[in-house]
Formats: C-alpha cells, structure tokens, sequence
C-alpha cells in the first residue's frame, strides 16, 4: 500500500503548479518600502500540478465517504447527497456574486433565500425563519440568544436552562456561551424526560428548556404538549434541537406542540453534504413573539422585489459576515422541490421504516436500553457483548473491516456503551442486510473469538490509533525539523 | 425525485419483520392531536430537467457577473486554479462524515493536519485549528478566548476591523459581560496610536486589530503588539484579506498572540457571502483555551503513522458547558479547498499573486486619484483596497458607473458615516489593466458629465 506523504514532505523548490498571466501594469520596484515584508513564507510547499492530483486522490481513497457506503451515524442524518444539488448551486450566477452587490444584480439569490424561508416555515408550522446560522449549533447559540433578549426586555433574562441528560453537547455549550446556567433533567424510564423532575425544576429562574424531539434515543416526547404547559405556565420558553427532523417530515410539526424556538440543521434532514465536517447550515424558526429579535438583515418582499432590512431595533445583531452559507441552502432548495409533497413525507416513513427493521433484526443480539417505540434511530448498547470484554468501540472498529461506518458511540450519555444506529431514508435492503448481518457476525466472534474484534480493524489503511499519546504529546503541525525520511 | 432505494416488495418484507400493516403504524408513538392532518403545502415533486430549467430561471435574475466590479469588503474575487473545483468535488472528500473514525477518516484527517500547517506558516503561530466558520465567527472566538485567558473586564477593538466582525462580536459577548471599547482611526486610516495609549490600561483583555484594515491599510502590528503587551493585554491580529500574507511578515513574527481570519480568498468563490472559511491560530501555551477541532499525528499500532482529531477535551461533545466553545461542524470541506488552493499556488505562487494585487491596485489607486474631483482618502499603505473621496460623494458616480457597465466600489458611508463621501475600492489579479483603465476614463467622463 502506498502511504502518502505529508505534501511537505515530497516538496523540492523549482517545482510549479500554478502560473499567472505578466503583470500587465507597470511594476513599482520599491512598492514595499515602509512595509513589513517577508522574505518567503518558510516551509511551504512547492510541488507539480500532478503531484498535487495524485496526492489528493490518494488521501481521498482512504475515506470512507456515503458515495460508498453506509453511513449508521446517529443524530447525524448521514443521507445521500443527490448530485444535482451540487450542480445548481455550481452555477455561476449563484456562486460569483458579491454579497455587498446591489439588490437589484442578485434578486435571484434573495429569491432563493425568502423561498427557502417559507418552505422552512410549512415544514416546521413556525412563523419565520432566519438562515443565518453556519451551523447547527450557531443556530442553537442564535436560539438561545432570542429568548434572552426577549426575556431581558421584560426585566429578567433568567438565568437557568433546562437540559434532558440525554442531549446532544453542543445543547450546554450553546447555552453556557448565552450566560445561562446549565441544568440537568434526568429521563425516566422510558427514556423520556420525567414530568416530576421538570416540574420541580421548572422555575422563574429557568429561561428555557431545550428538547430534541425526537430525542437521541429516537423516541418521541409523547407528552411534549404537557413539557411546553409545565415550561410555559412559568414564563419559559421550548427551545427545540431539530436535529432528528428527519422522523417528523410531513408528519407533525414543532410549531404544533408549542415549540417556541428550532433550529434545523440542512446537512443533516435536507441532504446537503457533510464535507468531511462541514459546511452546514443551521436555520432558526420562532413563533411570532420573538421574531423582532431575529438576526440582520431580514429578507423582505415588496411588489415582487426583495430587499434586506436592516431596520430592526430589537434584533441580537449579526452571527455571519453575510447572510451565512448561502450555496448550502441552494443545495437544500433544490432537494425540498425535487421531493415535493409526497417525496417529503416518504422521507420520515421510510426513515423510520429503515431504522425499525434495524432495530428488530438486532435486538436479540444488541441490548436495547429502552423498550420504548422508537422512530428514525435506535440505540443499542454492548452490554451482552462486554460480558466477553467486548466493548463498543470494539464494535464500531471491527464493522469497518466489513467496508462499513461505525454507528455513533460518544453519546447519549445515558446509555453506557451506546451504539446509535441511523440508516436514514435512502439506504437499499441490500445494504441494510450488510450491517445487520455484520452485526450479528461481531456479535458471535464477541463469544467466540473476542480477539478478532478488539484488535480490530484489520484491513484499513490504518489500523487502531494512539489517541492517548496523540493527546499527551500533541504534534498539530508538520515542522521542518521533525521532516521523517521518505521510507518511513 | 425521490432517493429512496426501496421497492414495494423490500417495504412489503421489512413491514412483515417488524410486524406492522402500514407506514403509518410506525408513529403510532405520536399523539394523534399534534400529528398534521393535512398534506404539505409545498409543490409536488420536480425532475431533474424542471429543477434545471427552474434555477436557470431564478439564477438569471441574479446580474452581477456581468459587471467589472470593483467590490471586495471582505469577500475578494480571486483566480481559483481549476484542479481546486475538480479534487474537491470527489464523493470521497465532500460526501464523508466529520473524521471521529480515524481509521477510515485519513483522508481528511491529513488534510486537515496540512491545513494547520499551512495556516501556521502563513500566520507564523505554533498552532492552527481545522476551521471556524467565517471571518467574524472567528473574530469572535478571538475574543472570547481572550477574554478567558486574562480575565479581564474589556475588549478593544479597532473601528477599522470589519464593520460585520464588530458586529457580531458585539452579539457573541454580548451576554458575557465583556466590554467593547473601539479605538478610532487616524488620518493615515491606521488605528490611532494615541487614542490606543490612553484607552490601554489592565482592565483589557486584548486588542484586536485588522490588517490591511477595512479601509484596505496595512497596520503597524509591531507597534500595536507592543503597546498591547505594555499593560500586559493580547494583541489579536485579524486577517480578512490572507492573500496579503504572500509578501508581507507573519502576523505572529510581528507580535500577535492570537491569528484570526477569514480564508476566502484561498480558493472558495464569492458564494453571495458563504459558505466561507474561518481560521484561527496562537501560540502553544494558549491551547487549553483554544477553541474548535484540531488535529494531530500519532501511530497505529503497527507503528504506521495516522492522524486523529484530538485534544478533544476542550470541546463541547466531551466538556458539555464548559466547552471552549460550542462549535461542532465547522468548514472543512473550504478547508479542503483552501488547501489545495495553497499547495497548487506554493509560496511562490502566493507570493506572486500578493505581488500583482498590490501593483494593479497601486496602479489603479494612482491612476484614480489623479482625476480631478477623487481623492485618496488615507494616506497610510495599502494592499489591495482603498478608499477613494468624491468630491460631489460617490452615489451619483456610482448610478453612472452603473449604467456603464461598472460596479465602483462600496459605498462606504454606509457604515462610516464621517465618510459618506467615499468608496472602498478593490483591485485584484482579477482585474485587466484594461478594466482599470475603463474604471477611470468613465470616471472622469461622469464627473465631466456633472
């Protein structure tokens, strides 16, 4: 196997890649007079156009991406990216205009922006959308931030937010950077958040409580129009982490259950590619009262133009240089009007058809925590296997051997050894049967030949790696001194 | 469309294994009185060809293109060699999953490590992160971490920093009890040295500067750094435009703490504004405190070596609230361009490029000023932007401009109300002399016309 050098490593100077048409104005010899300048920007590469393909297409083949294969990540929504996404949002009216150009030279872009606003509102029964947010927990921060300045106009921002033990991390982080106070609310049995405690909880100091329904572990907040009468009676507010979307489509709506604030991630239920870890995009949609205080500018349309309004008093103010990332939302465009109607709401049942054949073809061999009915994932944990010191890392690890993505494993806390396992919508039978077969097969060798899966992966381009000592001795950067020898 | 890969008999088997009748069966867990009893509202599905013939209609609406345009403000047109679009657009680059499995993650993972390392060439710091999502976020968590390193109550910040970078760090501080002072600028279109001294004092925390600023002027980061450090605050350098990095010294050699900036113009298209690339790099002692992913080399355990995503304590999936920051995704596919842009380009390359904005826009700048009724506005050292004064103000010239084809600049006023007279003018590798050229002679013919 070829193991590709760091580029830094196989640069030699002299080599080009890169070449500019002649300066074509007169050259001003001592144009850097008075300035710092630099002399060269030490240890930069300088390499050849095909060194730079190759080395490229060989890192690129040592992905596993969804072109390839599947993907269970839970929460992560890792559906198909469909190409014709990527086509229109490559057009060049769409992708070489300036974002300071004037209103009338990029109606188009404002047309597609106000559209996808009010598509955003239907799907969700919201009243308004901002697509400002770059990513999912922008959009959480951005959510956070609108309740805070609403409940500070009326004399008291608060100062507590609710959180279920069950959620996503980036839901306390979110509200710690608003200046609230984190407080857990523990789940019940069934998985769900428990009445009692958010009752008990629930009080004029709490500003928020933040729920992602359905939650992480795919379940349904049944009694969510009780959560909302409980946070509500008190002057709260229902933030909601729109992160499993992909259940709901068509089939009810936050703004339905007395959601107050969503966010909605677009690579995640709406298709945008994840590039290895973004870009993303993070809409937030509120109910009227605090639309006042959404970020700036405001699309708005008068007589069949549209405009930006920066005229908004009470708005937070700006979370993105411009509008946020603009091509991501083309890309989600695009999918909800190739959909449509119908290709909508098919996307939750077969979601949650795909993930309960899942869940049913494994659940003799995979513990499930909660026997609850779950929607669009499932969590399942190694507790049969960690009988045989099997554990779910071990898991994750030795599925790649079988050509496939380990299912997510840092959360729900609440569920010792998690696998949170998401097919989404446009996975085949055919390889659904590949990971629950493989599935089955990890969990015999686990009895049998335990081995084999903690030594897993076997037959990656690389195998288990030293994250301890990654994290011990931190080597973030190649440095000319540390340059290894080609053969290593 | 539809994406589902199901036939009628698959979904006929699956149901049967689960044990249900029909689709609506499976949400059965949903209360019926919040489930939607109606269809959406939204047009039935569209093929490939509608979708194509749809959007050609909506993105022609959009004009822009067809302009000599002279904006730049934080989003620069720059060459973008052809190779960039071509190796980002492998399924295997954009289609992956954040790397969290390192074993089948190399790929990005190495990217990202030479994406560090490139921004810590560029920027002369020890330690860059995998991406922030745009300038201003990155500016932001500038702050923030300077906040947290010192502790103390306040912020200056340069009123020739990016007018939407102070604005959003007013909004991500603005429920942190930091303090935002501006210092203003001088006529040089530098930041003002003396209004710097006497707002200097231990209650900041840093200073954070642009360079070349708003009004395209390089800053004197050396001098700044210092009287930052004099009271023991951290100088923050914030770099909107990097091409400028090409030819002139590293932030960090200069005396920057902390490196924060926007990376556009590496290689990712104007997009009307995003999705774009911020980036952040300091020194090592600071990287308890710094904020989002990083990556780093370790060995597997056959002694080959690998990357993973690490030091991830710091970070909100495994630290919860008290997270260095809440950022989860973030650019990494611009990061991806941004480093194929710059490995393409070498420093050679990107040096060259740096070398012909800072001649056309000399050029462009001495060729403009000399027409009777424009002035240059600041007399401090510019890149490849600068603000040019009409002495009957700019809107009218604009409108002309307009109708001759020519976007003239940023009507900077808009922001600078003390220069409403003025427009921010941008000059790139992009521009022919031939642009510049018509720039003026339109110029000179609309202010004739008056």
């Amino acid at each position: 196997m070829i193991r590709e050098p760091l580029i830094f490593e196989i640069s030699e100077k002299g080599k080009r890649a890169f070449s500019l048409p002649e300066l074509d104005v007169p050259s001003k010899k001592d144009i850097l007079r008075n300035l710092p300048v630099r002399n060269e920007i030490e240890g930069f590469p300088q390499v050849s156009e095909v060194e730079v393909i190759r080395h490229f297409t060989r890192l690129s083949q040592t992905n596993h991406c969804i072109d390839v294969g599947f993907y269970p990540l839970g929460s992560c929504t890792m559906k198909y990216n469909p190409k014709i996404n990527e086509k229109i949002a490559s057009l060049l009216e769409f992708n070489s205009s300036h974002p300071a150009a004037p209103l009338d030279l990029i109606q188009g872009n404002l047309e597609v922006l106000k559209t996808t606003e009010e598509l955003l509102v239907e799907l969700t029964g919201m009243d308004a959308f901002c697509l400002q947010p770059a990513a999912g927990a922008q959009g959480e921060l951005v959510g956070m931030m609108l309740i805070r300045a609403y409940l500070g106009e009326k004399g008291d921002p608060r100062k507590i937010v609710l959180i279920p033990d069950s959620a996503h991390g980036t839901n306390p982080s979110s509200a710690h950077l608003c200046g609230y106070r984190v407080q857990e609310i523990q789940s019940n049995k069934n998985g769900t958040i428990d009445l009692q405690s958010l009752a008990q909880n629930m009080t004029k100091d709490v500003a928020a409580l933040m729920i992602t329904n359905p939650n992480t572990l795919g379940i349904f907040e049944v009694d969510i129009k009780k959560i909302a009468e409980i946070v509500h009676s008190k002057g709260g507010f229902i933030y909601m982490d729109g992160a499993n979307m992909n259940a709901l489509i068509g089939v009810c709506r936050p703004g339905d259950m007395d959601v107050d604030v969503i966010h909605l991630n677009l690579h995640k239920t709406f298709s945008t590619p994840h590039g290895g870890g973004g870009p993303g995009s993070g809409p937030v949609g509120v109910k009227r009262v605090l639309k006042p205080y959404l970020p700036l500018p405001i699309i708005e349309r008068k007589r069949e133009k549209y405009y930006l309004n920066f005229d908004s008093p009470k708005s937070i103010g700006k979370v993105h240089s411009f509008y946020g990332n603009y091509l991501v939302i083309v890309k989600a465009l695009t999918y909800i009007l190739s959909l449509g109607c119908e290709g909508l709401k098919e996307v939750s049942e077969i979601a949650v058809l795909n993930s309960n054949y899942i869940r049913k073809s494994l659940e003799r061999e995979y513990f499930l925590k909660y026997k609850t009915p779950t929607l669009h994932e499932c969590v399942f944990s190694d507790k049969f296997q960690r009988e045989y010191g099997v554990e779910n890392i071990d898991i994750a690890k030795r599925l790649i051997d079988f050509g496939l993505h380990p299912p997510t494993m840092s959360f729900p806390l609440i569920v010792r050894g998690a696998l949170m396992t998401e097919p989404t919508e446009t996975e085949s039978k055919r390889d659904l049967d590949l990971f629950i077969d493989a599935m089955k097969q990890i969990s015999k060798e686990a009895k049998k030949n335990p081995e084999v899966v903690k030594y897993a992966p076997h037959v990656s381009y690389v195998r288990r790696l030293d994250e301890t000592t990654a994290a011990r001795n931190p080597i973030l950067r190649w440095t000319e001194k540390k340059k290894l020898s080609r053969k290593e | 469309m539809s994406y589902i890969s199901l036939s009628d008999k698959d979904k006929k088997e699956m149901m049967g294994k689960i044990g249900i009748s029909s689709l609506d069966e499976l949400f059965r867990s949903i209360p019926k009185d919040i489930k939607l009893k109606r269809e959406l509202n939204v047009p039935p599905p569209m093929t490939e060809l509608e979708l194509i013939q749809l959007f050609d209609r909506i993105s022609q609406k959009n004009n822009y293109q067809n302009f000599i345009s002279f904006l730049g403000a934080g989003a620069y047109r720059h060459v973008i060699p052809y190779i960039v679009d071509y190796l980002s657009s492998r399924g295997e680059f954009i289609s992956p999953y954040t790397p969290y499995q390192p074993e089948v993650s190399q790929g990005t993972l190495q990217v990202i490590f030479e994406f560090q390392t490139l921004i810590c060439q560029l920027t002369g710091m020890d330690i860059a992160n995998a991406s922030l999502y745009d300038g201003a976020s990155a500016a932001a968590e500038a702050v923030l971490m300077a906040h947290r390193l010192k502790g103390r109550p306040k912020v200056l910040v340069a009123k020739t920093l990016h007018p939407h970078y102070r604005r959003v760090i007013q909004t991500y501080v603005k429920n942190l009890g930091v303090e935002i002072e501006e210092i203003k600028y001088s006529e040089t279109g530098e930041a003002d040295i003396k209004d710097l001294k006497g707002k200097l004092d231990d209650k900041i925390s840093a200073f954070v500067t642009q360079s070349p600023n708003f009004m395209g002027i390089t800053e004197n980061l050396e001098k700044i750094s210092d009287l930052a450090h004099s009271v023991r605050a951290l100088s923050v350098a914030v770099i909107a435009e990097p091409i400028s990095l090409g030819i002139f010294e590293a932030p960090g050699k200069l005396g920057a703490d902390i490196v924060a900036g926007e990376g556009q113009s590496f290689g990712i298209p104007l997009s009307f504004g995003g999705p774009y690339l911020g980036f952040m790099a300091c020194g090592e002692e600071f990287i308890r405190q710094f904020p989002g992913r990083i990556a780093g080399q370790t060995k597997d355990v056959n002694g080959n070596r690998g990357f993973v995503l690490t030091l991830s304590t710091r970070e909100q999936h495994i630290r919860r609230e008290r997270a260095t920051s809440n950022i989860c995704t973030n650019q990494a596919w611009c990061a991806l361009r941004a480093t194929i842009f710059l490995e393409t380009l070498g420093g050679e390359g990107l040096k060259e490029l740096a070398w012909q904005n800072i001649q056309k826009a000399s050029y462009a700048l001495e060729k403009l000023s000399q027409i009777k009724g424009v002035k240059r506005k600041f007399k401090g050292n510019s890149f490849n932007e600068f603000v040019l004064e009409f002495s009957g103000g700019f809107k009218k010239i604009s409108g002309f401009l307009r109708k001759k084809g020519i976007i003239g600049g940023l009507n900077i006023g808009e922001y600078y109300p003390e220069l409403k007279k003025c427009a921010l003018v941008c000059v790139t590798e992009m521009h022919k002399r031939g642009d510049i050229d018509r720039l003026g002679a339109v110029l000179k013919e609309s202010l004739k016309a008056k």
